[in-house]
C-alpha cells in the first residue's frame, strides 16, 4: 500500500509541475461554467429551477472527453520512453502501480470537482435546492469517473502512443456512455433490458436525480476494477511476448 | 551468493534472443557482459531484473529465485537500464526520494542516504535542476545513484557508459570498480577496452548463446595464441622482403599493409631478433619494429564475427 500512496503523489506532483493539470482543469471548468451559467438555452436561468442538474449533465459529457486526455500519457508515455522498465523493476507490484496512478488522476477529477462546489453555493441562495440530489449528482460524477479513468489506464497500457491510448480509451468508454442506452430501444426485450442496465448514463440520471442504488454501485465498482485489472494484466503481458 | 543463471531461454516468436545461458558469479565480483548489439545482453539482464520472465530455466540472485521471490529478488538488485531512462520532469532530488521510496529505505535513513548518493555520484551541485536539463553524464550519474541508493548486494547496469565523453567513461568506469570492491556487479558493454579494464571476469555473448567465460587475463591468454610484429623495412625496390621475411626463423605468417608487415609468430618464438639480423645482413635499414598488443579485440572479433556456427564457437570456447 506504500508503493500505491508513493507512485500517486508523484503523477499528481506531475500533473502539477507540468501543465497538464492546469490546461485540463481550465478547459472542463471553462466548458461546464459555460454551459451551466451562460449557454442561454438550456442553462440555469432559463430552467428557473434551483438545480445542478444541468450542471450534471454537462459534466457528464465533459469527463468523458477530459478523463482520456489524463489518463492517456500515465503509462503510454513511460512504456515509450522506458522509464516503465525502471518503475517495474522496483520492489513494487504491477497492481500496486495501476492503482496509483488510477487513485491520482481520479484524484484530479475529485479537485476539479471540488472547483465547482461554489455553483452549488450560489444556486442554493437562489432557491430552495434539493441538497440529497446535489450531493448524490455528485457522488454519480465521481463514479462514472472511476470507471472511466480506470478504461483509460488500460487503453494507456496497450500502447506507447498517447493518440492511440486516447482513442480506444473513448472508443471502449463510449460503449458504456451511448451506444448501449441506444441499444436499449432498440433491441428485443431480454437483450434490451441487459442493454439497459450496462449503460452508464441510465446509472448516472438515476443518481443525479438523487437515487443511489445498489444495484448501480455495484456495476460502477466491477467496471472499475475490471479496468484496473485489465491494465494490470496487460503490464504483465511484457513478459509473454 | 551472487547470481546464479541455469539454461535461461527466451524466445521471441521464432527467434532465440537468449539461448540456454547458465552461468554462476559470487559476491565481490565485476562481470563484464560482452556481445555485438542484438547479442542477447538486455534480454538476460531484463530476466535478471524479473522485468522479463524466461521461456526456460531460471536464475537465483543472493539465493531468492526468480520465479519463487521476484519482490525479494528485486529489492537486492540496483538496476540501471540501457539508455537510462529517468523521469525528465523531476527534480534531482524527488526522483532520488521517489526512488528510496520505491525500494522502501526506511524513513529514517532516507535523507542520509541520498546525500551519501550524492557525494558518491558528485550530484551535489545538480540536486535542484530537473534531470531533463543534466547532461548526458550526470544523468547516468543520477541512474547509478538510484540504483545504488538501496545498498543492493547486487548491481546490474546495461551499457553504462553510453553516449559519455572520454572524461566521464573514465569516471563512471572509476566509481564502478570502487563499488565492486564489495558488490556483485554485472555490466554489459560492446567496448571491449572498458570490460578489459573495469571487469575481473567476461562472459561473451552472441547470437543468444555464452560463447566465452572466464577471468579476463585467462582469456587473453587463452585466445591470443603468439606474438605480433609490425616490421617496415627500407630496402631497394627489387628486394624480395616478403620471401626473406617468412623464410625467418619463428615466423609463420606475414601479411603486408600499407608498405608495412605483420608477423605472427609461431608461439613460444620471439623472432624480433631474428628480424634484426636478416635486415643487417642484407643491409636493409629497419625503420618500425614493434611488438602488437593482442587485447580482448581480436578474441571477441575472433568469437563474434566468423559465420561459424554457434556450436563451433562454444566447443572452441571451452
Amino acid at each position: 500500500m506504500h508503493a500505491v500512496w508513493t507512485i500517486c503523489k508523484r503523477e499528481v506532483n506531475a500533473f502539477f509541475d507540468s501543465l497538464t493539470a492546469y490546461v485540463l482543469l481550465v478547459i472542463f471548468l471553462g466548458l461546464s461554467g459555460t454551459f451551466t451559467w451562460l449557454f442561454g438555452q438550456g442553462d440555469i436561468f432559463f430552467v428557473g429551477e434551483a438545480s445542478l442538474d444541468i450542471f450534471f449533465q454537462v459534466s457528464f459529457w465533459t469527463l468523458f472527453f477530459f478523463i482520456p486526455a489524463v489518463t492517456m500519457g500515465m503509462i503510454a508515455e513511460e512504456r515509450r520512453s522506458g522509464t516503465l522498465e525502471l518503475l517495474v523493476t522496483k520492489p513494487v507490484d504491477d497492481l500496486e502501480i495501476v492503482t496509483g496512478k488510477w487513485l491520482a488522476a481520479w484524484g484530479l477529477v475529485a479537485i476539479a470537482l471540488v472547483f465547482t462546489l461554489p455553483y452549488y453555493v450560489t444556486v442554493a441562495q437562489l432557491g430552495p435546492i434539493d441538497h440529497g440530489a446535489t450531493i448524490s449528482g455528485y457522488l454519480g460524477l465521481l463514479f462514472i469517473s472511476a470507471v472511466y479513468v480506470s478504461i483509460g489506464l488500460f487503453a494507456s497500457s496497450l500502447t506507447g502512443n498517447q493518440i492511440v491510448a486516447f482513442l480506444l480509451s473513448l472508443f471502449i468508454a463510449v460503449f458504456l456512455h451511448l451506444l448501449f442506452g441506444q441499444m436499449a430501444s432498440v433491441l428485443p426485450a431480454p437483450l434490451a433490458n441487459v442493454a439497459e442496465f450496462l449503460d452508464l448514463q441510465g446509472h448516472f440520471q438515476t443518481m443525479s436525480r438523487g437515487v443511489i442504488d445498489a444495484a448501480s454501485v455495484l456495476y460502477v465498482v466491477t467496471l472499475t476494477l475490471v479496468g484496473l485489472l485489465a491494465a494490470t494484466v496487460s503490464l504483465k503481458s511484457r513478459s509473454w511476448s | 551468493m551472487g547470481i546464479t543463471a541455469s539454461n535461461l531461454t527466451k524466445v521471441y516468436g521464432t527467434q532465440k534472443a537468449v539461448d540456454d545461458v547458465s552461468f554462476e558469479m559470487n559476491t565481490g565480483e565485476v562481470l563484464g557482459f560482452l556481445g555485438p548489439n542484438g547479442a542477447g545482453k538486455t534480454t538476460t539482464m531484463r530476466i535478471l531484473t524479473c522485468y522479463l520472465d524466461p521461456t526456460a530455466g531460471t536464475a537465483t540472485l543472493d539465493g531468492y529465485d526468480i520465479h519463487d521471490h521476484p519482490e525479494e529478488v528485486r529489492r537486492r538488485i540496483g538496476y540501471l537500464p540501457e539508455d537510462t531512462p529517468l523521469y525528465a520532469d523531476m527534480p534531482v532530488i524527488d526522483y532520488l526520494r521517489l526512488s528510496a521510496d520505491l525500494q522502501s529505505v526506511p524513513e529514517a535513513d532516507v535523507d542520509d542516504r541520498i546525500q551519501e548518493m550524492m557525494d558518491v555520484c558528485g550530484l551535489g551541485p545538480e540536486r535542484h535542476k530537473r534531470i531533463g536539463e543534466l547532461s548526458k553524464g550526470f544523468q547516468q550519474r543520477v541512474g547509478l545513484a538510484q540504483a545504488l541508493l538501496h545498498d543492493p548486494p547486487v548491481l546490474i547496469l546495461d551499457e553504462p557508459t553510453t553516449g559519455l565523453d572520454p572524461n566521464q567513461i573514465a569516471e563512471i568506469r572509476e566509481l564502478i570498480k570502487e563499488i565492486g570492491q564489495e558488490k556483485t556487479v554485472m555490466l554489459s558493454s560492446h567496448i571491449l577496452k572498458e570490460v578489459e579494464m573495469t571487469c575481473d571476469r567476461i562472459l561473451i555473448i552472441d547470437q543468444g548463446r555464452i560463447v566465452a567465460d572466464g577471468a579476463t587475463e585467462e582469456l587473453q591468454q587463452q585466445f591470443m595464441g603468439g606474438t605480433r610484429l609490425r616490421v617496415t623495412v627500407d630496402a631497394p625496390g627489387d628486394a624480395d622482403v616478403d620471401g626473406a621475411l617468412e623464410n625467418v626463423e619463428g615466423v609463420a605468417s606475414v601479411q603486408r599493409s600499407n608498405g608495412s608487415y605483420e608477423l605472427s609468430a609461431a608461439s613460444d618464438v620471439e623472432p624480433a631478433a631474428n628480424v634484426f639480423h636478416l635486415c643487417a645482413d642484407r643491409g636493409w635499414v629497419l625503420t618500425e619494429l614493434t611488438p602488437i598488443e593482442s587485447s580482448l579485440e581480436d578474441v571477441f572479433r575472433d568469437l563474434t564475427e566468423t559465420p561459424d556456427t554457434p556450436e563451433e564457437m562454444s566447443s572452441r570456447a571451452t
